[in-house]
């Protein structure tokens, strides 16, 4: 059970202030929570990324856990390391045997659905008493908003700009989520930022099953998505209303729904006012498309969880 | 090396990879992470018995690829463990990017590394390419002659690695299937010595000490990162005495003898070659063979590439008037192999110093036989007698 927030106010954050994440961004509080959902030690291993640039300026840091980056392609596999040798270390008695430490990865979009994708397969595979979370927002927004395979379709980025022949990303989002709970590992969700309840029930879920966790969460980029740095938990909100990115887990290969939105919003809710999408708005079949891709997504995943459509 | 005499009875038959797998065996890391691959394979095969038995203390991680095989070490290693990985050619080129971050975090990460040649085209055989591409990844490397040399410098690796100055990682080679599947004679240590002499690892700052939280690996830019990598020079530098300390340490348990490198009948020697690795088996061979019919030749065998051991080389080398330099890799500067042209540099400050040519050899297996290492100094005699230097970098026994 998450603790009220009146216990959650008094626990000390491991991600302490001062680092340099740009107003409204959304990881910073990803993290903060994830972390908050444990009181256990935890070890944290960061794929390069903006939550690593923005925390980690030598001399200073934001951390006040152990923790770990090594490259931006590896999260799944440095964190993986640092639980064997924990395993190892407390099976031999060479670290005190009744503390229990928790592990915990974390790397955008870029790191895990692209680059990091095999090392986290791998460490999904193997076991490893860890929890990955991917802090989604849709692009490489550190290198300055490239798209990568989570960048929603239709969305202008550096590297798929609207253009003359161009109407932003034409391809499809990957479904990573599924791509992890497909790996048959003890627990896989999806979160949301605007729900803090929902995003700390399960971090601690994931914190606390023994074996792999995967948790995939929206984290809105104000400079990528071209939006009011104020909104940022609004468009969580709408992500979610718009069933662009549900909320659901999936438990040792069941899959649940954790909301389903009394009238669901159309698409347009959550696009609108965004920068990267404002050039869809001019053509009214390319709504339609995303609109459609949105909500055969919707049917499958209330398939999946044996929800009865609305 | 040079042997003390023990009796035949006490030694066993093992291929190299046979002596490195039962090294770490009795190293016993805390964590092995790994990934299959020609011809290193059978180490972490063999390992991976020792681990399914009982007989080590081991966490295996068979990781996806050699890349998350290094990630998960280094992730090991900064946690407190001591730990280990094996590999070869395309291994350890897709490791190259973790390489110079294993480094660069000052993990003393022990690897014995297989060597091999590189794809294109795809071959699985001896040659130097696959470290020597990684010379300048900052760990320090170690080349073995023959199986006995390959297990007494691991043991000695976790030493130098772990050695309070230099905390760096290090890795040992020795020839692929030439020595890695070649079955001899060796002598390995009982198991409570080496256990006694590499002692346990003392980690700097684990990650794993919850208490005291670190932030490893951050965001280094102009105003500190240059201090960072003048210190890794220092700590090769002190490599080099945590080396020779090392090895004199370990010859009192072994009675094996162990330098910066190797000479044979260098002493008086007018044509002399440098060489490593097996080829200096069949270069000794040669040596005494052509000794008789009265020709003073001599060999050098690097056995520590990083750090460069340049003034021991050049003193070593200054003196004798012909010397051929044996690269069984090319850099591909038109200039020679990085041994010739590290070698060369490091005689620049001489006023006498001696004719050099470089021999490429090897690649991708080619057999080094006797006739071929003959042929060297026969050609180092006609340079010698005429001063004619002729072409600076030859290849040897190829196709032209």
């Amino acid at each position: 059970m998450v603790a009220p927030l009146k216990v959650l106010s008094n626990r000390s954050d491991r991600l302490t202030s001062g680092h340099r994440a740009c107003p409204g961004c959304g990881f910073p509080i990803v993290l903060k929570m994830v972390l908050l959902a444990t009181e256990d030690p935890v070890v944290v291993a960061n794929a390069t990324g903006c939550a690593e640039v923005c925390t980690s300026i030598f001399p200073y840091t934001a951390w006040d856990v152990p923790w770990i980056h090594s490259a931006f392609e590896n999260a799944g596999a440095t964190i993986a390391g640092v639980e064997a040798a924990y395993q190892s270390l407390k099976r031999q008695g060479k670290i005190d045997p009744d503390r229990t430490i928790r592990f915990v990865a974390f790397g955008g979009d870029g790191g895990t659905y692209d680059i990091g994708l095999q090392a986290l397969s791998g460490a999904m595979e193997r076991g490893h008493n860890i929890l990955y979370v991917c802090y989604d927002n849709g692009a490489y927004m550190n290198t300055g908003i490239q798209r990568s395979s989570a960048t929603p379709p239709g969305a202008h980025t550096t590297t798929s700009p609207v253009g003359k022949q161009s109407t932003g990303k034409r391809e499809k989002r990957k479904d990573l989520t599924a791509i992890m709970a497909a790996h048959d590992i003890p627990y896989v969700a999806q979160a949301s930022i605007h729900n803090h309840r929902d995003l700390m029930r399960k971090a601690e879920k994931g914190l606390h099953v023994d074996g792999p966790a995967f948790l995939n969460v929206l984290s809105p980029c104000p400079l990528g998505w071209g939006t009011n740095t104020a909104m940022g938990v609004e468009y969580s909100r709408l992500a979610v209303e718009t069933c662009f990115w549900p909320l659901f887990e999936v438990e040792n290969g069941e899959w649940k729904l954790s909301y389903k939105p009394r009238k669901k919003l159309p698409v347009t809710e959550f696009l609108k006012d965004q920068v990267r999408f404002r050039h869809l708005f001019r053509d009214e079949s390319l709504i339609e498309e995303i609109q459609a891709d949105v909500d055969r997504r919707w049917q499958q995943l209330l398939e999946r969880c044996g929800e009865s459509a609305e | 090396m040079a042997v003390q005499r023990r009796s035949p009875a006490e030694s066993v038959a093992m291929t190299g990879n046979e002596a490195v797998a039962d090294a770490m065996r009795q190293i016993n890391p805390d964590v092995v992470a790994a990934y299959p691959i020609t011809p290193a394979t059978e180490i972490v095969q063999i390992f991976s018995a020792y681990a399914a038995d009982g007989r080590v203390d081991t966490e295996m991680v068979l990781a996806e690829s050699e890349h998350s095989a290094m990630s998960a070490t280094i992730g090991a290693s900064a946690a407190g463990a001591r730990a280990m990985t094996a590999t070869s050619s395309q291994g350890l080129l897709l490791m190259h990017e973790m390489l110079y971050v294993a480094s660069g975090a000052r993990q003393p990460i022990v690897m014995p590394v297989v060597n091999r040649a590189v794809s294109a085209p795809l071959n699985i055989h001896c040659d130097h390419s696959d470290t020597m591409g990684s010379r300048d990844a900052g760990w320090i490397q170690i080349y073995s002659e023959n199986a006995q040399e390959a297990y007494d410098n691991l043991i000695q690796a976790i030493r130098i690695a772990e050695h309070p100055n230099v905390q760096l990682p290090c890795m040992v080679m020795m020839d692929g299937f030439i020595i890695s599947h070649g079955m001899e004679n060796l002598f390995t240590l009982p198991d409570e010595t080496v256990k006694e002499f590499i002692g346990e690892r003392k980690p700097l700052y684990p990650l794993l000490d919850v208490d005291n939280p670190v932030t490893f690996g951050p965001v280094d830019f102009t105003d500190f990162y240059f201090e960072h990598k003048r210190q890794q020079f220092e700590a090769m530098l002190e490599a080099k005495k945590a080396i020779l300390e090392v090895a004199a340490e370990f010859e009192k348990i072994s009675g094996h003898r162990y330098g910066l490198f190797e000479t044979y009948q260098l002493d008086d020697a007018e044509m002399a070659i440098v060489v490593m690795s097996s080829a200096a088996g069949t270069s000794r061979y040669v040596i005494d063979r052509l000794r008789r019919q009265g020709l003073k030749v001599g060999m050098l065998k690097p056995r520590v590439f990083r750090p460069f051991p340049a003034e021991e080389l050049a003193e070593a080398l200054k003196d004798i008037p012909v010397v051929a330099v044996m690269d069984r890799s090319d850099s591909f500067s038109g200039q020679g192999g990085p041994l010739f042209a590290e070698i060369r540099a490091a005689l620049y400050e001489y006023d006498k110093r001696p004719i050099m040519v470089n021999y490429i050899y090897g690649l991708g297996g080619r057999d080094v036989r006797v006739e071929s290492i003959e042929s060297v100094y026969r050609d180092l005699d006609i340079i010698r007698r005429t001063g004619v230097v002729g072409p600076r970098v030859r290849h040897l026994d190829v196709r032209e």
